[in-house]
């Protein structure tokens, strides 16, 4: 078999192999410095293989709307920059894959509920970040400091492992129901991060948490919709994780 | 415009910047300005571990790190900082550990260790447990452990600040910094941040390659900010392939499935690193995994219709194994690629994943000006830097070591300085070089698109000056280069809104970017040794009589060679003698 030959039959194959979407996007715009109503706009793209919405968005904002204006940065699902409501579900726009969607309808791309739009499918994070801040995430031991590392064994350190893999993307804050109406409410992605120092059997700040998720404001907002669970791009168990806080919360007051 | 005073600036918000301002913000009025938010940023997307020699596990001592990490590096490593970063590694964890992060654990509590590649047990006998590690998520950990312990002690974060420029001053001691020039992404305005001590931690600039692992924002910042002042640039040519990238799309598969034995396949089923490293096989350090890759394909020995990719197998190993050890990569393979690695063998390439090279620093995380000199009260640390800790090739794991002690010494460092420094002046054209920079983009009213400059780029870089490199190659990109920098004069912008313009950002990122291909392929062109992750073809053996020297290279519009002059600096020795690099 000569090189060449094989060479271009590959190449065929390999084209053949790779398939291709026509896809109709739909993004929700907004920009105050233009115009105080948000509007849609429809894109037509030819996506390929393993393409993602990211994908789309970057084709629209580097090939025909250099303004449209999104956050990202890894483009896999760890740094959580890109959460939006992809057909009206809180995702990340990087881990949603086109072959995984219904293209014959249109892609609607949205920003997610809840927090101030600032631009396009960009909202303003610091309340997120506040709540976040307000439950102390961080580990609080005031015994004096081991010369090696503090000992945790497997099963300790398993109790809290499903809420240290928050992103804090906000797609499950901006999921929940509570959330949209109500501002104040602390949030799922808040109670997940008290959750894990709550339950790290080498904090000791686990009743001020509580404390602090007791108010009106705290974890009995939560109306157990499931939503963030659903939102979740990391598979935490949120709305277990919000109920396990809860009984925390009864138990210490009893 | 607004001015604002701190002791200390830190540029960027990932490891190397949080772990600064732990200890900055103790001692000196610190901010950290980010052009993200500090959780976005890449150091979260390590995997794998980060090495120490605590022996929790088995026995293992600093020096054995210490030597494994000059040979790993082809032995163009300082060795004074490797023996630093070894030392304190031990530290580092432990100090890790009490802000909170969440290690993997032995049967006994304490923290658990597991192999990595180059990793090895006395001095290259077999491989040790050395990486301490949170499943495969342990630069997820370290980031948000770090962004916590920055929350408890009250930080001051400007995120989305993008800083475009360094302000250095002359005095007569030479030059220092007085601050720092950035732009805010909310609302367009520029700020000025007077400051005594200024800390670079921006991290890389793996996207002048178009597969890569980095993220979209890795585009080389501080790097390019610091050579824009006349600043040199250390061992730029040094990148780092990770060998195992998804193929196709580049996404990281950690070196801890190797570690946990795993196994690189041919289109023969051949365990293929047998032959290229008969001792620690699919464990040797990257460059040569990466090579021995890139070879196999290229012998017609791939895989997949294209035959343009490995296997990983992890097959033999149990799902359980596999689920509590490797969650979040074997996600990976599932979601981007449709392979269920409990059963399927995971295709695999090369990915631009690191740069060794950077903005010199000594063991204090001082900046060079160069061969000899340092600037005090300004410092770089973690992957903007070059200390050098990596040399040719950087082991697994020493990233995340690397921002860790360096990222703290820097921190301790710039605070100190500033307690004895004063404030210089801002000079009245501070802001010139920014406000041309963000005009001349924002009147653009060319033809180029930015993103059809950047895919040329990354197409010409992956082309040239990926894992095997020529004379002819190299010079293809320069060349290439060079006509995309004068498309890149005649661009086209089509946001003019002062609101997170984030079209005008990738318009400079990729200045920055075209700027820091050329940097590379000049210093790629006149190092004619193989060298670690630099190969050379057409020099294929190392040249330790007129290459054992690290290169530094200067912006200098006389110079023929692309407007860069190329300079060099000695490696420094302690006791580590370079010998013949076999695993």
């Amino acid at each position: 078999m000569s090189t060449a030959t094989a060479e271009n039959t590959q190449d065929q194959t390999a084209s053949e192999a790779i398939p291709s979407f026509d896809v109709t996007v739909r993004v929700r715009r907004y920009n105050p410095e233009v115009s105080e109503d948000a509007h849609w706009d429809e894109f037509q793209l030819t996506m390929y293989g393993t393409d993602r919405v990211l994908d789309c968005l970057h084709k629209i904002k580097w090939e025909i709307d250099g303004s449209l204006s999104f956050r990202r940065s890894c483009a896999h699902g760890v740094c959580g920059s890109d959460a939006m409501r992809i057909n009206g579900r809180n995702r990340l726009a990087c881990k949603v894959l086109l072959k995984d969607l219904d293209l014959s309808k249109p892609l609607t791309v949205e920003p997610i509920k809840g927090l101030p739009c600032e631009k396009d499918l960009i909202v303003d994070m610091e309340p997120f970040f506040q709540s976040y801040r307000e439950i102390m995430p961080f580990l609080v031991n005031v015994d004096n400091e081991p010369e090696r590392e503090r000992y945790q064994s497997a099963e300790d350190r398993a109790r809290f492992d499903d809420t240290t893999k928050c992103i804090l993307c906000a797609a499950c804050t901006s999921s929940c129901p509570v959330f949209w109406t109500d501002g104040q409410y602390f949030g799922p992605a808040a109670i997940v991060n008290a959750h894990r120092f709550i339950f790290d059997s080498r904090d000791q700040a686990g009743d001020m948490r509580l404390e602090i998720l007791n108010d009106k404001e705290g974890v009995w907002r939560c109306r157990t919709t499931f939503n963030c669970t659903e939102a979740c791009p990391r598979g935490i168990q949120i709305t277990k994780a919000i109920a396990e806080v809860k009984k925390a919360a009864l138990s210490r007051a009893m | 415009m607004q001015v604002h005073k701190y002791d200390v600036v830190i540029v960027g918000a990932g490891g190397a910047g949080m772990r600064a301002a732990i200890e900055s913000g103790q001692r000196a009025k610190t901010a950290v300005l980010t052009k993200l938010y500090p959780t976005r940023s890449h150091t979260g997307a390590a995997q794998g571990g980060m090495c120490a020699a605590l022996a929790n596990v088995e026995e293992d001592s600093w020096e054995w790190h210490t030597f494994d990490t000059i040979k790993g590096g082809d032995y163009l490593v300082d060795q004074d900082a490797a023996e630093i970063m070894a030392k304190e590694a031990i530290e580092a964890v432990l100090d890790l550990e009490k802000m909170g992060l969440p290690f993997n654990r032995t049967p006994e509590g304490k923290i658990d260790q597991r192999r990595f590649g180059g990793h090895t047990r006395d001095h290259g006998k077999s491989p040790v447990r050395r990486a301490c590690y949170a499943a495969d998520r342990t630069g997820h950990m370290i980031l948000q452990t770090l962004y916590q312990a920055c929350i408890k002690h009250n930080v001051e974060f400007y995120n989305e600040f993008y800083v475009f420029d360094l302000i250095l001053v002359d005095t007569p001691e030479g030059r220092r910094p007085s601050g720092v020039v950035a732009y805010e992404l909310a609302t367009g305005e520029l700020h000025v941040f007077q400051a005594k001590s200024v800390v670079f931690a921006t991290g890389g600039n793996g996207k002048v390659f178009k597969t890569t692992s980095n993220a979209h924002t890795l585009t080389g910042d501080g790097m390019a900010i610091a050579f824009r002042n006349g600043l040199p640039l250390e061992d730029m040519e040094f990148v780092q392939f990770h060998p195992t990238g998804l193929a196709g799309l580049g996404i990281l598969v950690s070196e801890a499935a190797r570690g946990e034995g795993g196994i690189l396949r041919n289109s023969d089923g051949e365990r293929f690193m047998e032959r290229y490293a008969p001792t620690i096989k699919d464990l040797a350090p990257r460059d040569i995994v990466a090579r021995s890759m890139a070879n196999e394909v290229r012998e017609g020995r791939g895989c997949g219709p294209n035959k343009d990719y490995v296997l990983l197998d992890l097959t033999h190993l149990e799902p359980a194994h596999i689920d509590a050890k490797l969650p979040d990569i074997t996600e990976f393979a599932r979601t981007y690629l449709g392979v269920e690695p409990y059963t399927e063998p995971v295709p695999v390439f090369p990915t631009a994943h690191y740069t060794m090279g950077g903005i010199p620093t000594d063991i204090k995380g001082e900046v060079f000006e160069n061969s000899e000199k340092t600037i005090p009260g300004l410092y770089a640390a973690g992957e903007v830097a070059c200390v050098s800790v990596h040399g040719s090739n950087r082991l697994g794991t020493n990233s995340l070591l690397d921002i860790n002690v360096f990222g703290k010494r820097a921190g301790v460092n710039a605070a100190e300085y500033s307690q004895r420094a004063e404030f210089l002046p801002i000079p009245d054209d501070a802001m010139e070089a920014t406000e041309a920079l963000l005009q001349n983009a924002l009147s653009a009213h060319g033809s180029e698109k930015v993103g059809a400059i950047r895919k040329d780029l990354q197409d010409t870089m992956d082309l040239n000056m990926q894992v095997f490199r020529t004379e002819e190659s190299i010079n293809q990109a320069l060349s290439d280069i060079s006509a995309l920098e004068e498309r890149y004069a005649n661009i086209a912008i089509q946001d003019h809104g002062k609101r997170y313009n984030l079209d005008l950002l990738e318009a400079v990122e990729l200045g920055f970017l075209l700027q820091l291909a050329k940097v590379m392929s000049v210093a790629a062109l006149h190092r004619q040794e193989s060298r670690g992750g630099h190969a050379r073809e057409d020099f294929p053996k190392r040249d330790d009589e007129n290459f054992m020297v690290h290169s530094m290279v200067y912006e200098d519009p006389s110079s023929e060679t692309a407007g860069i002059r190329q300079e060099t600096k000695p490696v420094i020795f302690t006791h580590y003698e370079p010998m013949e690099r076999k695993y």
